[in-house]
């Protein structure tokens, strides 16, 4: 990271005529790279705020009646027990107020209660969340190690047997669908040749690991529960690398072109008409600018990850936030819809700030603009 | 330089093609595409067995009479994969193509506008990114009501800002390139510029986009299905098909069958987009002639 801060410390030098402190509160306010920061975080705020109006939004359109999919047939059929219950989850209040009242519910911490489970949401949420996270945080860490890597050599090594075997076990990897995949996974390793833990995220009779990030992996770490911490990463293993497959695969690809297409630039070909070995031309005039365009894709890709522990989760009964959100959706469990949507919106918001800060770090002209 | 670049590409893009389709991973795809595409259409001669019709013996593993085996209703798999290929394949076609031409617009006026059209475009795009996919599906699935009609249009809703993300990036790239300043310098309109010099070097990696889309959207598309918020039974869609496949996990031919045609049909389409980025990207096709590693 340290030599792609040097421009902006140049500038902030080179303007640096009077006493430091005016210089620094100038630098503030003039900095661009601050600037730019300051915006994104605004941005980020406002988008948060469109993300509440739009789960509200979106589970209010839905014309389905949730006192219908919630209470019993017999309870349906008697006006004041329905009305009484639309009183009860605040359905009978105009919908800027059930927004007003929602939004004020969600700033401190409350989504309401869950109609399936009869639990507070943000409860329900809390348990959820951490065992989605740590399944899609192992396969983004996969992705990105091994995506990049293959993009890389697949480039330098172009048109030679790595690059085509890379090019088609990554096209391989995006084309496979991950619900299959994670089926003939689960069926292969686990039914047939028993070499994987089966479902869930720990052996069925051990105790998870006292509660601290909720990362069954990282607690039993911090714990020093090294038979826990085994478990629980030999449960994450195959659905993490089913869920990375897909993104390893996008990552191949995007690395690939981008970094051919860097080679490919009159500058390039300077450095290496200059002399300069390989490796540094590969890394302080290649990567650099061949690394934009993968970041965007990473940061994109998260988005699919958590779509796809959707579906990873239905085959590995991972106890994760992806089941919790299919079983709400199909029972019009409003509440839990509106709090899923919130914290995977949010989560996907703060990462895609990091890209663009990651943006404005790696490339200078973004910043600047 | 640049400027001279732009107008005889038309031409260059259909003297590379025959070069390109000569690639083997090219042929391979455009053939299994082109059997699937007859598949669907004429799966009504090439089927053996009625799709929905309910025969014994059931979960028959595969064999002479029911190749693919059948499902826990009796019904002969293989047939409900071919005519499978009628529910998918017209449907992620339109699919893509209404995603390209709303976000290919709308980005590339984010992109060549700037300002609040640009803030006001991507920042929508963002809202509707800040939601994965399924998720949002799920809520729209929910609302109208569980159909294939209504799985397009939710994956619709959610596929037209990659397009538009992609379009501005290029557009953004060569907004403040001379060709495209000197046609304004020129007096070119914000329309002609934008029709004459920057659409037509942006069109080419936005098609390969779209070429690769179709393989993700017809997996967006059969994921929402094996989650139930797609086709309904006894409609012979893959993704349904799979999700049968789950309840007889014994019985593995009932879910890998259906799986293999997605697979197939994904692959096939990421094929022939992977030799048409190559073969149209014009920085691409320039790195590969210049052999510049």
């Amino acid at each position: 990271m340290s030599p792609t801060s040097a421009p902006s410390k140049d500038r902030a030098g080179g303007a640096a005529p009077d006493s430091r402190k005016a210089v620094r509160g100038r630098v503030a306010r003039r900095h661009p790279f601050a600037r730019f920061l300051v915006r994104r975080i605004i941005t980020a705020l406002l988008l948060a705020l469109g993300i509440t109006l739009v789960t509200f939004i979106l589970t209010n359109l839905v014309p389905g009646d949730p006192a219908a999919a919630n209470l019993g047939q017999r309870a349906i059929g008697d006006p004041a027990i329905v009305a009484q219950w639309r009183a009860d989850h605040g359905l009978d209040k105009p919908l800027p107020q059930q927004y007003l009242v929602h939004l004020s519910g969600v700033l401190h911490g409350d989504f309401g209660q869950s109609q399936q489970s009869h639990r507070p949401v943000a409860d329900d949420l809390a348990e959820f969340v951490p065992a989605t996270l740590e399944l899609a945080g192992a396969a983004i860490l996969i992705s990105l190690v091994l995506g990049v890597g293959f993009g890389v050599v697949a480039a330098l090594r172009r048109d030679r047997l790595a690059d085509h075997i890379l090019r088609v076990t990554s096209l391989f990897g995006i084309s496979v669908p991950t619900f299959w995949l994670a089926l003939v996974a689960f069926y292969v390793f686990f039914y047939r040749l028993q070499i994987t833990p089966g479902s869930g995220r720990i052996d069925p009779g051990m105790t998870p690991p006292p509660h601290a990030t909720g990362l069954y992996t990282v607690d039993a770490a911090l714990a020093g529960q090294w038979d826990v911490f085994a478990s629980a990463a030999g449960h994450l293993v195959t659905p993490a690398l089913v869920l990375a497959l897909y993104t390893i695969g996008l990552l191949t690809r995007f690395t690939r072109s981008a970094v051919l297409e860097v080679l490919g630039q009159d500058y390039v070909r300077a450095a290496r008409a200059k002399g300069l070995p390989g490796r540094v031309i590969l890394f302080r005039y290649v990567l650099r600018p061949a690394l934009v365009p993968v970041i965007t894709v990473a940061g994109l890709a998260f988005g699919s990850l958590l779509s796809g522990t959707v579906l990873v989760e239905a085959i590995f009964a991972w106890p994760g936030v992806g089941q919790y959100a299919y079983k709400s959706a199909t029972s019009l469990d409003l509440p839990a819809v509106m709090g899923v949507g919130l914290v995977v919106g949010v989560v996907y918001l703060v990462i895609n700030l990091i890209v663009d800060v990651l943006y404005g770090v790696i490339d200078p002209r973004v910043r600047l603009s | 330089m640049r400027r001279r670049q732009t107008a005889p590409r038309t031409g260059g893009l259909i003297r590379r093609l025959p070069e390109a389709w000569r690639r083997p991973l090219a042929i391979a795809g455009g053939v299994v595409a082109i059997a699937w595409i007859v598949i669907a259409l004429a799966a009504p001669v090439l089927a053996p067995h009625d799709p929905l019709a309910q025969e014994l013996p059931r979960l028959a593993p595969p064999g002479p009479g029911h190749w693919f085996g059948t499902d826990q209703l009796g019904r002969d798999i293989l047939s409900r994969v071919l005519y499978g290929a009628r529910v998918s394949i017209p449907l992620t076609l339109l699919l893509v193509a209404l995603s390209v031409l709303i976000g290919g617009l709308l980005g590339a006026c984010a992109g060549y506008f700037g300002k609040w059209v640009d803030e006001t475009i991507m920042r929508l795009a963002d809202l509707v990114f800040a939601f994965p996919t399924i998720i949002l599906a799920m809520v729209v699935a929910a609302a109208l009501g569980a159909s294939l009609g209504n799985a397009v249009l939710a994956v619709l809703v959610v596929a037209w800002p990659a397009y538009a993300r992609v379009t501005r990036g290029l557009v953004l790239g060569i907004r403040e390139r001379e060709f495209v300043v000197s046609g304004r310098l020129l007096g070119f309109s914000a329309w002609r510029s934008l029709r004459v010099d920057v659409l037509p070097n942006v069109t080419g990696p936005v098609m390969v986009l779209a070429t690769l889309d179709i393989g993700t959207a017809l997996l967006l598309l059969s994921g929402l299905s094996f989650l139930g918020l797609g086709a309904k039974p006894p409609s012979p869609e893959w993704g349904a098909m799979v999700a049968s496949g789950v309840e007889v996990f014994d019985s593995w031919w009932v879910a890998t069958f259906p799986g293999l045609a997605i697979l197939t049909v994904v692959l096939a389409f990421n094929f022939l987009g992977d030799t048409l980025r190559d073969a149209l990207d014009p920085r691409t096709a320039r790195a590969i002639k210049e052999r510049a590693i």
